[in-house]
């Protein structure tokens, strides 16, 4: 296990007046360079503990290792300007413009103005936005998304190492939301930075972290795992509680369809003529098959009773391929394309659109069953 | 049309006491403008994280203006004299309400999400309140600035009952020689100049306002 790059040590946060404490002997290790996502129930102290790690609030008790070192005590100011920080709000200067808003911390690092103007440009365009367009524009005259796009980038405005988001796509429509998701996983395979990611949306932690912390009242981990792992194998009821009935449909968005055993369905490749393909799905023993181009490029499904009932050619009969699937694409893409086929079955191509073979419902439905089997004894 | 022309008569054959009782006036507003909104928006700045400090100069700043203004030019008397010091102290007082209030109003109409964000990117104290919350509430506190400086104009009329001169004189003497000649033309030249003082006031101030608050608010 990597040195982690920030380390909460039995750390405890009493608010004043509250008798229970919002986090109770809380020990939280964030290894470099990945996303761990703390979610659980409203008010379990999410939030609050994302702001003991920038010292936002103040630990009653405890300690806070930053790259080895205890920083429980030292300028928090100056703590905080090397950790980005965004939040549901965003909370954008509305007097400043864009580019002012993500030289904010630059600004205060003191950086050339040189320095400064290339990094909001580099800055807007790693955030999809076309800087000669946004750069003078104020927030008020952003979208949602957009000023979302905005606050990640003032986050990253001096190259912090770290990352800290309160719910950061809480407050927008889920379609835009998904986009933005996939577009900061995107953005994070590149530049590799320590994200601890507050959200009360399990499908959010599945998608987005590396590991999950669940937590309970108090910020009690109730389990800290991968994805795969925690949905799999819950360690106990509240979890499972938490997790909610479609768990195991969700480790569908976490496979891939590499990870499964693909159907070697028969083919018949082009070109061939009508009682060819007749004879070869004979031998074969079968009734239907797929019929690929020269190139071996997936056309259509042809079938015995289509081949038999029409004297068309082979390029009309049976019905066309519509829906392909890639190694990449997750289970829950293939789950929905077979259910747009009435085949149940989809065929599955590489990157330049060869055939590979056919995923099916049942290879599918076999994977999560076995899984759920497997979890039994682990 | 009489009227006028006679006003106009009276006008001209005293220029230089009406540009000097005028100037009076001007003295008035500027000094109490100035020094209330020093005092105004420095509590409410000192006072914007402690609740009870701020109800209670809120509620002291409302005393004052709850004061009948004849008693409280007098009050003073005994302690300054008569003349500019008491109409001073009076008008100061009057003119820290507005100010204060709308200071108040405009640092705390910040959105906290604002701040929090400010803070969470490493902004000292006063960095947050220099570059953050001053240049966001400043269009509330200064209106709050061109109130009390109306409010004075109107108010400084009184300033004459204890010598203390300004527009309010041509008022009192005209009212005083009543229904003499001139005695009417004297009460309009105070209402006039003062209205007039009122309305350049007024626009100054909100040019003021547009030149300085920040795109982005406007
Ligand atoms: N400033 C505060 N003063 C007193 N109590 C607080 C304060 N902030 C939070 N709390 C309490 O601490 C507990 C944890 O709050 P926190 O905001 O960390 O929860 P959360 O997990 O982020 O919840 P949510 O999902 O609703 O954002 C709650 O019971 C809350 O009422
Ligand atoms: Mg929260």
């Amino acid at each position: 296990m990597p040195e982690p790059l920030i380390d909460l040590q039995d750390v405890t946060k009493s608010y004043p007046g509250v008798e229970e404490p919002a986090v109770k002997s809380l020990n939280l290790a964030v290894e470099p360079g990945e996303i761990l996502v703390l979610v659980g129930p409203s008010g379990c102290g999410k939030s609050t503990t994302l702001r003991l790690i920038n010292r936002m609030i103040q630990p009653t008790s405890g300690r806070i290792i930053y790259e080895g070192q205890d920083v429980t005590k030292s300028d928090p100011n100056e703590l905080r300007r090397r950790m980005g920080y965004v939040i549901q709000q965003i909370g954008l200067f509305p007097h400043r413009t864009i580019a002012e808003n993500i030289a904010t911390v630059p600004k205060l690092l003191k950086w050339p103005k040189k320095r400064i103007r290339e990094r909001v440009d580099e800055l807007l365009e790693i955030v999809s936005m076309d800087p000669s367009i946004y750069r003078d524009r104020y927030p008020s005259e952003l979208s949602g998304g957009q000023a979302q796009r905005v606050g990640v980038a003032r986050a990253l405005g001096a190259d912090p190492d770290v990352l800290l988001m309160d719910e950061p796509f809480g407050a927008i429509d889920p379609i835009t939301r998904d986009r933005l998701q996939n577009e900061f996983l995107r953005l994070q395979a590149e530049l590799k930075k320590t994200i601890v990611f507050v959200t009360h949306d399990i499908d959010e932690a599945v998608k987005m972290g590396d590991r999950i912390a669940i937590l309970r009242d108090q910020s009690e981990i109730a389990q800290l795992d991968k994805p795969e792992v925690i949905l799999t194998d819950p360690a106990d009821e509240f979890v499972e509680n938490f997790l909610g009935s479609g768990a195991v449909l969700k480790t569908l968005t976490l496979r891939r369809v590499r990870d499964i055993d693909l159907d070697p369905m028969v083919t018949v490749k082009q070109p061939v003529h009508r009682g060819q393909a007749l004879a070869e799905m004979n031998t074969a023993n079968t009734t239907t098959a797929v019929l690929l181009d020269e190139q071996d490029h997936p056309l259509r499904w042809i079938d015995e009773r289509a081949l038999n009932s029409s004297t068309s050619s082979l390029d009309r009969a049976g019905r066309p391929i519509t829906v392909q699937l890639q190694p990449e694409d997750t289970l829950q893409d293939a789950l929905s394309a077979m259910l747009q086929t009435s085949s149940g079955m989809s065929v599955v191509v590489d990157g330049r659109g060869k055939y590979l073979g056919c995923c099916t419902i049942e290879s599918l439905a076999g994977l999560l069953l076995n899984q759920g089997n497997g979890s039994e004894h682990s | 049309m009489d009227g006028i022309v006679n006003w106009w008569d009276y006008l001209s054959s005293r220029w230089d006491l009406v540009g000097a009782t005028l100037m009076e006036t001007i003295i008035y507003v500027v000094t109490v403008t100035v020094s209330a909104g020093v005092l105004a928006i420095v509590t409410g700045i000192l006072t914007r994280n402690r609740p009870f400090a701020k109800e209670m100069s809120l509620a002291i700043a409302s005393v004052f203006l709850t004061i009948p203004s004849l008693a409280l030019f007098t009050i003073f008397i005994p302690l300054v004299g008569l003349g500019f010091a008491p109409s001073f102290i009076a008008l100061f007082l009057y003119a820290i309400l507005p100010i204060l209030r709308n200071t108040v109003t405009g640092l705390d109409s910040v959105d906290p999400s604002v701040l929090e964000s400010a803070r969470g990117m490493g902004l000292t104290k006063s960095q947050v309140l220099l570059q953050v919350q001053l240049p966001l509430a400043w269009p509330v506190m200064l209106a709050g600035i061109r109130v009390a400086a109306l409010l004075t104009v109107g108010i400084s009329a009184i300033a004459t009952l204890v010598a203390g001169g300004g527009l309010g004189d041509f008022i009192k003497s005209g009212l005083a020689r009543l229904p003499l000649p001139n005695s009417l033309e004297a009460i309009w030249t105070g209402v006039i100049l003062s209205l007039a003082l009122a309305f350049t006031i007024d626009v100054l101030l909100r040019l003021l306002g547009r030149v300085t608050t920040p795109a982005g608010v406007r």
